[in-house]
């Protein structure tokens, strides 16, 4: 049986006065790939953001590898090992697409940026094609493929995608989940936020259902998938 | 084959000196002898303080992409700190004196400029530039108050003036260059990620709190020196200098010049320093042409006058040495 490797235990977010996270638990094992789904405003990403230290949950505990993240900076958080690719593509699009690679590999001693970034470059070759193109001019596809290295530049153990697939062309979307399934398969765990249930749940091992904050429904991929519930909200069947 | 040939970093920095040298050695010529008017002897230096301060304003305006409009607060710091500690140090050898009161200067203002920074750059945008509003406005009052330190509303008289052009324009070139190195260094990358994108800056790891606040305080830094050098140019202080409007000339400076272009900042704070004085005639209107021209830049540039452009000689000697190449992928790395 793998480690547990992240574990949040009853957390609950708030935006002022809002409510936005309610009694969220949940697990990730070391390399799964565990998918959280649900509708616009369920509270995916405001999970991701707490996770990673942009926001506070007042209660609970969040654990990573054995620390404690309730009070961990997000700069140290993604020292630990946790890389969060935000939603939307935010890459730096005034900088190159090598400058964006290198700010990814910030918390990283300079020695490994050159391999690392070959790496990232043997697994997205677009990126290579276009090292040196302004980061804003690329593709959305692109962008998002540039995103997704830079999370890779920082070594993570947990890597965290909120949406990768948000508006990009069907075939993209399938060779970013190609992508993401090839990175777990070397040794990345992966923590996927994702409206495209049906593609998400296709790949994971695992998955969490989020209804207005509150965790609804969890399973293997496959028995989210065949659950009528889960086909009736978020499939269209 | 075509190789692009490139100038090594410590020719570079070589050719840099070489230039500042020249230009001190032949400023300091022209501004000794009487073959330029009081004038224009009072502007060339006047020049230079306010090139310092739009490069420093430009840190936290064009670098880190906040706007602040309290860097008089700032100058006023620096230069009621260096004008007492000059006062209080005549009798130490002149060289040491000014030098320790620059860096005093500095440091001071630095420290206000942590101060203020932490609770102010929890806040954005709008509510950013209100606070370092009020801040400016306090530290003016204060000095005003505390009229036994400062000498109040009737001012700060008898400051030994210490800013010659060697003095100020050494302090131009070590601003500049500091800062240049700064922002081409880990942590001036880290500032610009932030400006570019706040979101991914913290997901890639980097201490937004920490990065805001160094940027503000070496903003601040240099604001004090530039005060600093005021005080030594004046040899008198009076708070109304340090109003809400010199504020805001010095940001005018930034965005004409274009924010996060150092050239840009150099250039706009030379032109309009040197305009009033040009324009002798119609110093009614400066106010006017202020704003005529800072409405025609934003019409038809809104990035300012340079955008983010920057110079460098060794980069254009670059360029010609491989005039013979054609611009390949290469250039587009500069």
């Amino acid at each position: 049986m793998a480690d547990t490797i992240l574990k949040v235990e009853g957390i609950n977010v708030y935006y002022g006065n809002i409510h936005a996270i309610k009694d969220v638990s949940f697990e990730v094992k070391e390399g799964e790939i565990v998918t959280l789904i649900g509708a616009n405003g369920a509270g995916k990403s405001t999970v991701l953001k707490t996770i990673s230290g942009m926001l506070r949950s007042k209660t609970g505990s969040i654990e990573f590898m054995g620390s404690s993240l309730m009070r961990m900076a997000p700069n140290n958080i993604v020292k630990n090992g946790i890389a969060h690719v935000p939603e939307g593509r935010r890459v730096f699009a005034h900088l190159t697409v090598e400058e964006n690679l290198e700010m990814g590999a910030y918390t990283q001693p300079r020695s490994g940026i050159r391999d690392d970034m070959e790496q990232v470059f043997s697994r997205f070759e677009r990126l290579r094609e276009r090292r040196r193109q302004i980061a804003g001019t690329l593709s959305g596809g692109e962008q998002q493929m540039l995103a997704m290295g830079r999370g890779l530049m920082s070594r993570p153990k947990l890597m965290m995608l909120d949406e990768p697939s948000m508006g990009l062309a069907p075939i993209l979307v399938d060779q970013i989940f190609e992508i993401i399934k090839e990175l777990n398969d070397n040794g990345t765990t992966i923590l996927l936020v994702e409206q495209n249930a049906q593609m998400a749940l296709s790949i994971a091992d695992r998955g969490y259902v989020l209804e207005t904050g509150y965790i609804t429904m969890s399973g293997t991929g496959e028995e989210l998938a065949s659950s009528d519930d889960i086909r009736k909200a978020y499939l269209g069947a | 084959m075509n190789e692009y040939k490139r100038i090594s970093p410590s020719k570079r920095f070589l050719i840099n000196i070489v230039l500042v040298i020249i230009f001190i050695v032949v400023g300091t010529l022209l501004t000794g002898g009487d073959s330029l008017s009081r004038a224009s002897r009072a502007l060339i230096l006047q020049i230079g303080i306010y090139v310092i301060l739009a490069v420093s304003l430009n840190i936290a305006t064009g670098y880190l992409g906040q706007l602040p409009l309290g860097h008089a607060g700032f100058m006023a710091v620096g230069a009621y700190s260096a004008a007492l500690f000059w006062k209080a140090t005549l009798n130490m050898p002149t060289p040491v004196s000014i030098v320790l009161g620059l860096i005093i200067a500095g440091l001071i203002a630095a420290v206000f400029g942590i101060i203020i920074g932490i609770p102010a750059l929890r806040l954005k945008g709008d509510y950013l530039a209100i606070i370092t509003l009020g801040f400016g406005e306090i530290i003016r009052i204060a000095i005003i108050n505390l009229s036994g330190i400062t000498g109040g509303t009737p001012g700060l008289l008898n400051v030994p003036k210490y800013s010659s052009f060697l003095v100020v324009f050494l302090c131009v070139a070590a601003t500049i260059a500091a800062i240049h190195f700064i922002m081409h260094s880990r942590h001036g990358r880290a500032i610009l990620s932030i400006r570019e994108n706040e979101i991914a800056a913290d997901s890639c790891g980097v201490n937004l709190t920490y990065y805001k606040v160094l940027a503000f305080a070496m903003s601040a830094f240099f604001a004090g020196i530039a005060g600093a050098l005021y005080a030594g140019f004046q040899g008198s202080l009076f708070p109304k200098s340090f109003d809400f409007m010199a504020s805001i000339n010095i940001l005018v400076m930034v965005v004409l010049g274009g924010m996060g272009s150092m050239l840009g900042s150099v250039i706009a704070a030379t032109v309009l320093t040197a305009l009033p004085l040009v324009l002798q005639a119609l110093a009614a209107y400066r106010m006017v042409i202020y704003s005529i021209l800072l409405i025609i830049v934003m019409i038809f540039k809104p990035s300012g006058l340079l955008g983010r452009y920057d110079f460098s000689l060794p980069g254009l000697i670059e360029k010609w040495m491989n005039r013979k190449n054609k611009p390949g992928k290469e250039v587009a790395n500069e």
